[in-house]
C-alpha cells in the first residue's frame, strides 16, 4: 500500500528545508572531530571563546557589503525593540571580542566552534546550518601570521583524516593594486570582480574592452593564472610591475615556501570575500566536495567599528561538510549488563566503564529488543565471577 | 574519471569537433542510444546526457566536472560555483522580445506600467525590464511561448530566436534584442583545483579549437 501524499498540510515531524538532525553515529563523529580540532588549536595557543547565537544586527554585520546581510535571519528583540540577527558567520563576533573585550595591542589568538544559520543554502551546500570551526589571529600585520594560519589550516585538514586535499592560495591585494593602477571606477571594478570570480572569460573580455591594452592583458591574464606554485613566477612575467603586485606575489611565494611539501595551488582570480579580505586568501578543497570546505585569509581593519582597527587573519571550516567526506563512522557498540543487585555487579560495571567500555544496563522487560540495543557483548554471571560473552 | 555534461541536439553536434580536438571521441551517439552515460575512446573520460537547463546544476554539484551550457541557461541558473573559461561560440542565437505584428511595443514601454511577459527565462527577463524601468507581470512557461500573445495570455514574449521562422509562422515580430547567446564551457570550481592536471588540457584544447 502506498502512503497518500497530502499537498495541503505538512506533517508535524517535517523540518524546514535544508535543516537537518545529525544522528548517530554521525553526531558522535562530529563531536569527536570537533574535539580533536579544538585540541590542535589549543596546542598552538588559540584560546577558545563562545560568542552568543544572537546579537544586535549592528555588531553582527561586518562593513563588507550585503552578502552577509542577505544570509542573516533577523528578529526584533522584544526587550530593546532593536533588530537582532542570528549569526551567519562567527568571524565578526570574534573580531568584536578581540577589539572590544580584550582590548590588547599584541597578538591575540582565538578559536571557536558553533552552528551558524543561513537564510538560504550557501551555494550548493544543501544546508542552512553549517557548523563553523575556526581560528583567528589578530594584531600582526606580517605574512608570518598568515603562514601560521595556513599551516594550521593544513594541520586541521590533516586532523580530519581527509584524503585528496588541496589548499588554493590567492591574493585580493593583487587585483586591488591592478584596479587602482588602471584607474577603474567602482562600477567597472565590480563588474570585473564578478567576471573574474567566475573565471568568466567572455564576460571579462567585454568588461575590459574599453581599457588600455596593458590593463586588458593584465586582467585577462588573471583568469589563466591558476595551477601549481609555478604560477607565481608566471605572474611576475605577465603582470605589469605596479605598486602592490610584486609585494602580493612575494607574500604568496613566502607562504608556498613555508608549507612546501603540502598540496598547494595558486589561483590569482580567487577573489572570494573581496571587500572583506585585503591580503592573501585560502580555500581548502577535498575530493568528493564540489565546493571549498575551508576558507580564510587576511582581513585587516577588523574591529574598527568596535573601537580598535586590528590586523587580522584566520580560517574557518564547515565541520558538517568535512563530516560528509570523512570515513564512514562506525556505530558505537558496547557491553549489555543485567539490571539487578547481584553481588559485585555494580563494581564490575564501574570497573568496565572506568576502563573505557560502554556498558548499557538492560532495563527489566527489555530482553526482546536485545538485537537493537547497540551492544555486541553481554555481561554474564558465572559462579561468583562476571564474564563477558559475545551477544548473538 | 572526468565527466562532461552535454545536452542532446545542437549543443552535442557542435561540441563533437571540439571534443575531437581534445582527443575525445564518444563511443555512441545519444540521438540513437538511450544510454545517459556514454563512454569515450579515453577510459578516464565519460559524457553524461542531461537536459540543457540542467547542465549547470550537474556541474555545480560536482556530478559532472565540465559541461557545455548556453549563456541563457547560465544566467537563469546564476553560475555560482562554476567557472566559465571559454566562450565556445557554438549554438548561437539571440534572446529577443517579440510581439504580435501590429502591437505598439514602444508605446507600451513608454507607459512603463505592467506589461505582461511570457517566457521561460524569468530571471533574465526580470533584470532586462527592470533595467529599462518597466514594470512587468511575468508568466512562466515551459515551451511554445509564441502561442501566449496569440491567445491573450501575455502582451509580449521573451524567447530565443535563431532563424525567426517560428515567429514569422505565428505572425509575431522581434522588437528588441536582449543579448547574443552562445554556449560556454563550464567547469566545477573544486574539480578545477583538484583535477587540474587532467582538466587543464581539455580546456586548452577547447580554447584553441574555438579560437582557430
Amino acid at each position: 500500500m502506498t502512503r497518500s501524499v497530502s499537498l495541503h498540510s505538512a506533517p508535524a515531524w517535517l523540518l524546514p528545508e535544508y535543516v537537518e538532525d545529525v544522528l548517530p553515529p554521525y553526531a558522535a563523529a562530529l563531536e569527536g572531530v570537533r574535539a580533536r580540532l579544538l585540541a590542535l588549536l589549543n596546542g598552538h595557543g588559540y584560546d577558545y571563546v563562545q560568542p552568543p547565537m544572537i546579537e544586535f544586527l549592528d555588531s553582527l554585520l561586518s562593513d563588507a557589503g550585503n552578502e552577509l546581510d542577505l544570509k542573516t535571519f533577523k528578529v526584533i528583540d522584544s526587550l530593546s525593540c532593536r533588530q537582532m540577527g542570528v549569526r551567519a558567520d562567527i568571524t565578526p563576533q570574534i573580531a568584536r571580542i578581540d577589539a572590544h573585550l580584550l582590548g590588547r595591542s599584541g597578538a591575540v589568538r582565538l578559536c571557536y566552534a558553533g552552528s551558524v544559520l543561513h537564510t538560504r543554502p550557501d551555494g550548493m551546500a544543501n544546508r542552512r546550518e553549517p557548523y563553523q570551526l575556526g581560528a583567528e589571529l589578530f594584531g600582526h600585520a606580517g605574512i608570518e601570521a598568515d603562514l601560521e594560519i595556513l599551516t594550521l589550516l593544513l594541520a586541521a585538514m590533516q586532523t580530519c583524516d581527509l584524503e585528496q586535499t588541496r589548499v588554493s592560495l590567492g591574493h585580493v591585494g593583487l587585483f586591488r593594486a591592478l584596479a587602482r593602477a588602471a584607474g577603474l571606477d567602482a562600477r567597472t571594478e565590480a563588474a570585473l570582480f564578478t567576471a573574474l570570480r567566475h573565471k568568466d572569460v567572455p564576460e571579462l573580455t567585454a568588461c575590459v574592452a574599453g581599457l588600455d591594452l596593458k590593463w586588458r592583458a593584465a586582467f585577462l591574464a588573471l583568469t589563466e593564472l591558476y595551477g601549481g606554485v609555478e604560477v607565481i613566477d608566471d605572474a611576475r612575467a605577465q603582470l605589469p610591475a605596479v605598486e602592490g603586485v610584486a609585494q602580493a606575489l612575494d607574500e604568496l611565494a613566502t607562504l608556498a615556501r613555508g608549507v612546501s611539501g603540502a598540496n598547494i595551488g595558486i589561483d590569482l582570480a580567487d577573489l572570494r570575500g573581496y571587500g572583506y579580505h585585503n591580503g592573501v586568501v585560502f580555500a581548502g578543497y577535498v575530493g568528493g566536495q564540489a565546493q571549498a570546505v575551508a576558507l580564510g585569509g587576511r582581513y585587516d581593519g577588523a574591529g574598527a567599528r568596535f573601537g580598535q582597527a586590528r590586523p587580522a587573519t584566520g580560517f574557518s571550516l564547515d565541520l558538517r561538510r568535512v563530516l560528509d567526506v570523512m570515513a564512514e563512522p562506525v556505530a558505537a557498540s558496547g557491553i549489555l549488563a543485567p539490571y539487578g543487585n547481584e553481588i559485585g555487579l555494580r563494581d564490575e560495571i564501574a570497573r568496565l566503564r572506568a576502563a573505557g567500555e560502554r556498558v548499557v544496563v538492560e532495563l527489566p522487560g527489555q530482553e526482546a529488543w536485545r538485537a537493537s540495543c547497540g551492544c555486541d557483548r553481554i555481561l554474564i554471571q558465572a559462579g561468583s565471577a562476571w564474564q563477558i560473552q559475545p551477544l548473538i | 574519471m572526468i565527466t562532461l555534461a552535454l545536452s542532446k541536439g545542437r549543443i552535442f553536434e557542435e561540441t563533437l569537433p571540439l571534443l575531437a580536438a581534445a582527443g575525445i571521441v564518444p563511443s555512441e551517439n545519444p540521438e540513437s542510444s538511450r544510454k545517459l552515460i556514454i563512454g569515450t575512446n579515453r577510459p578516464d573520460v565519460q559524457l553524461i546526457i542531461v537536459r540543457a537547463s540542467d547542465v549547470p546544476t550537474y556541474v555545480q554539484h560536482g556530478a559532472a566536472d565540465l559541461g557545455v551550457a548556453g549563456k541563457d541557461v547560465l544566467i537563469e541558473h546564476g553560475g555560482d560555483g562554476l567557472y566559465q573559461p571559454v566562450d565556445l561560440n557554438i549554438a548561437k542565437c539571440r534572446m529577443m522580445v517579440a510581439t504580435p505584428v501590429g502591437f505598439d511595443y514602444a508605446a507600451a514601454v513608454r507607459r512603463g506600467a505592467r506589461l505582461s511577459v511570457a517566457t521561460k527565462y524569468v530571471k533574465t527577463t526580470r533584470l532586462f525590464f527592470a533595467g529599462k524601468g518597466v514594470h512587468i507581470d511575468l508568466i512562466k512557461l515551459y515551451g511554445s511561448m509564441e502561442l501566449a500573445p496569440l491567445v491573450g495570455l501575455a502582451d509580449v514574449i521573451v524567447d530565443l530566436v535563431s532563424t525567426g521562422g517560428t515567429l514569422k509562422a505565428n505572425n509575431l515580430v522581434a522588437v528588441e534584442p536582449i543579448m547574443e547567446i552562445s554556449s560556454r564551457l563550464v567547469v566545477n570550481e573544486a574539480a578545477m583545483k583538484l583535477k587540474h592536471d587532467r582538466i587543464q588540457p581539455i580546456i586548452q584544447a577547447f580554447k584553441t579549437a574555438t579560437a582557430g
